[in-house]
């Protein structure tokens, strides 16, 4: 072991040359560290500018108006600002939408990594994540103008605009995310836990909904909670079909204005920059990022909390 | 092959292997194996890697069927009716002989769930606080885990989650265990407690062992079957039986030539 004497031997035949590679391996950390940075340093920017513009804002409306408020007129010449309005239809809609998107997705994740061939998962699952990527422009038009019609053969009474079909196309639009990520928690499931589960004398049945889908409990919550904050921030579905009337209510039937519908209308509008009414976007857009960044942390600590883990 | 030797008391045989081949797709793994388990005995099925003891094994209660394209030839039987009988259903064999996997692999439960939760389905209409406290104590693992029934069983020691699988699958009361190197995953101490417990439970149930310890064959069970691998001309292995006997016989006086080179430590 001569490579290693100190000083080098110059009659060693292995003689690394590392004066270079030290200071790559030196830039190398800075230039990776620096893009880590830039992401991290975008995100702090983007909070930041939401928080100071939301400062504002407050000056003006006070936050108990804010939050107790049942009106939402922001162009009234006696504006009110009551977030319960948007945050109402938001939840409407959102909730209509993990109604539609659970079982959906939770059913077909289990057909597909339980109950389908392999051949056939092969095929079906790409089939199914390319839903994900249809565009939400596309979807909104589809909850316009084909589920909205389809509805009032059944529900006359409900509106051009809704929050029903906005919802459960939202919910479709969704699907394919729980399906896809609760399927990769349910496939990964060790083998030996079915095969004890088998050896006991249990049917398939009995062995999939006893055993292979407690174990991946966590991640297939993991998988709706993110559904649902993806559905919290769903913008185009909302805004195209939803409909823009500030209501307070739960009713699926009418038009409402969710959070990011009421986002969409004020930045592609005429308002003002600095106006109050434009203000107020800031700190609609602060509360969304509350809920979805509340729904997140949920989401990460019942994972950490109740990820099992194997050998 | 002197496969026969113990067939003169085949009455007693309480699982039969006739002339079993299994096949994974086009591949044959276990060629023409004839083999009589006797009841309330161990029988080790030694030999070395490939030589398709583990796949016998499964043919037992069939855990074969739960793999894609593997076809099992032959008849196996148990209690003199056919396993692989068209009306059988395996469901209902799984549940009459239990199995011991090689890895512990209790369920993401809790060590009491582990326990009640198949006896459950299966219907049992007894009091479940007993049948855990019995089986447990069975298992030789009661005093250890008396406590925290409520933990998850997965926070057990190696050992202990093996005994908590052994204690699980005699739970729901099968006549006979299968253990598939029930021991390989566990330190020395583990292994001696599970040796013990299983020397305990022979009075009740009929054991059979794959194990890769030749002394734990010899230590434990009453009779041995010796398997050997061939290659074919496809570079697959094919599994055969060599000689099958009294344990002591097998590792004292082999009638063949291969047990006694691997018994003795020659290859394997």
């Amino acid at each position: 072991m001569t490579t290693n004497s100190l000083p080098p031997d110059p009659n060693d035949l292995w003689q690394p040359s590392r004066g270079l590679n030290k200071r790559v391996e030196q830039a190398v950390i800075w230039l990776f560290g620096l893009f880590a940075i830039i992401s991290v340093a975008t995100t702090v920017g983007i909070v930041l500018s939401l928080l100071f513009e939301t400062v504002e804002f407050f000056r003006v409306v006070p936050l108990w108006n804010f939050l107790t408020d049942r009106q939402w007129t922001p162009l009234f010449s006696n504006p009110q600002f009551g977030i319960l309005v948007l945050l109402s239809a938001t939840f409407l809609t959102s909730f209509i939408a993990i109604l539609v998107a659970v079982p959906l997705g939770l059913l077909s994740a289990i057909y597909l990594s339980e109950y389908a061939s392999p051949k056939l998962r092969k095929w079906l699952k790409p089939a199914l994540e390319i839903l994900a990527g249809v565009p939400s422009v596309v979807y909104g038009y589809f909850a316009l103008l084909l589920v909205t019609p389809f509805l009032q053969i059944f529900i006359p009474q409900l509106g051009g605009f809704n929050a029903l079909s906005a919802g459960i196309v939202i919910g479709i639009s969704i699907t394919p995310l729980i399906a896809s990520l609760s399927e990769d928690a349910i496939y990964a499931v060790p083998r030996a836990l079915r095969d004890g589960s088998y050896a006991l004398g249990l049917t398939k049945r009995e062995t999939v909904f006893g055993v292979v889908l407690p174990a991946a409990l966590s991640g297939i919550v993991a998988s709706i909670i993110l559904a649902v904050s993806r559905a919290v921030g769903e913008t185009m579905i909302v805004a195209l079909a939803a409909g823009l009337n500030p209501r307070l209510g739960l009713n699926p039937f009418v038009p409402v204005m969710t959070m990011t519908a009421y986002i969409v209308q004020v930045s592609l509008g005429d308002t003002p920059a600095g106006s109050i009414a434009f203000k107020s976007i800031f700190a609609v857009g602060m509360t969304l990022f509350l809920v979805t960044l509340a729904f997140n942390i949920i989401s990460f600590w019942f994972v950490r909390k109740f990820r099992e883990t194997y050998e | 092959m002197t496969t026969n030797s113990v067939s003169q008391v085949a009455t007693k045989a309480c699982l039969r292997a006739k002339n079993v081949s299994v096949y994974y797709g086009p591949f044959l793994a276990v060629r023409d194996v004839s083999l009589d388990i006797f009841r309330n005995e161990i029988t080790a099925l030694i030999g070395p890697s490939g030589c398709g003891k583990s796949t016998l094994l499964r043919c037992f209660n069939r855990t074969n069927d739960l793999i894609l394209g593997a076809r099992v030839e032959g008849k196996v039987t148990f209690q003199g009716s056919d396993l692989y009988d068209e009306g059988v259903d395996p469901v209902y064999v799984r549940r009459r002989i239990g199995m011991v996997f090689q890895k512990p692999n209790p369920f993401t439960k809790s060590i009491y769930e582990n326990i009640a939760f198949a006896a459950r389905i299966n219907g049992y209409k007894g009091s479940i606080d007993e049948l855990v406290e019995t089986s447990l104590q069975r298992a030789a693992l009661w005093d250890e885990v008396k406590d925290k029934l409520k933990e998850s069983g997965l926070s057990l020691s190696g050992g202990q989650q093996q005994r908590l699988c052994i204690a699980r699958a005699i739970a729901i009361e099968p006549e006979v265990i299968l253990m598939d190197e029930p021991c390989s995953a566990l330190d020395p101490i583990s292994t001696l407690q599970i040796e013990e417990l299983m020397r305990e439970l022979e009075s009740r149930y009929t054991i059979v062992i794959v194990t890769h310890n030749m002394q734990q064959a010899s230590r434990i069970s009453d009779k041995t079957a010796f398997f050997n691998a061939e290659s074919t001309e496809t570079g697959n292995k094919v599994g055969y039986l060599v000689e099958y006997g009294d344990t002591e016989q097998i590792f004292s006086e082999p009638r063949e030539q291969a047990t006694q080179d691997y018994v003795s430590g020659r290859f394997g």
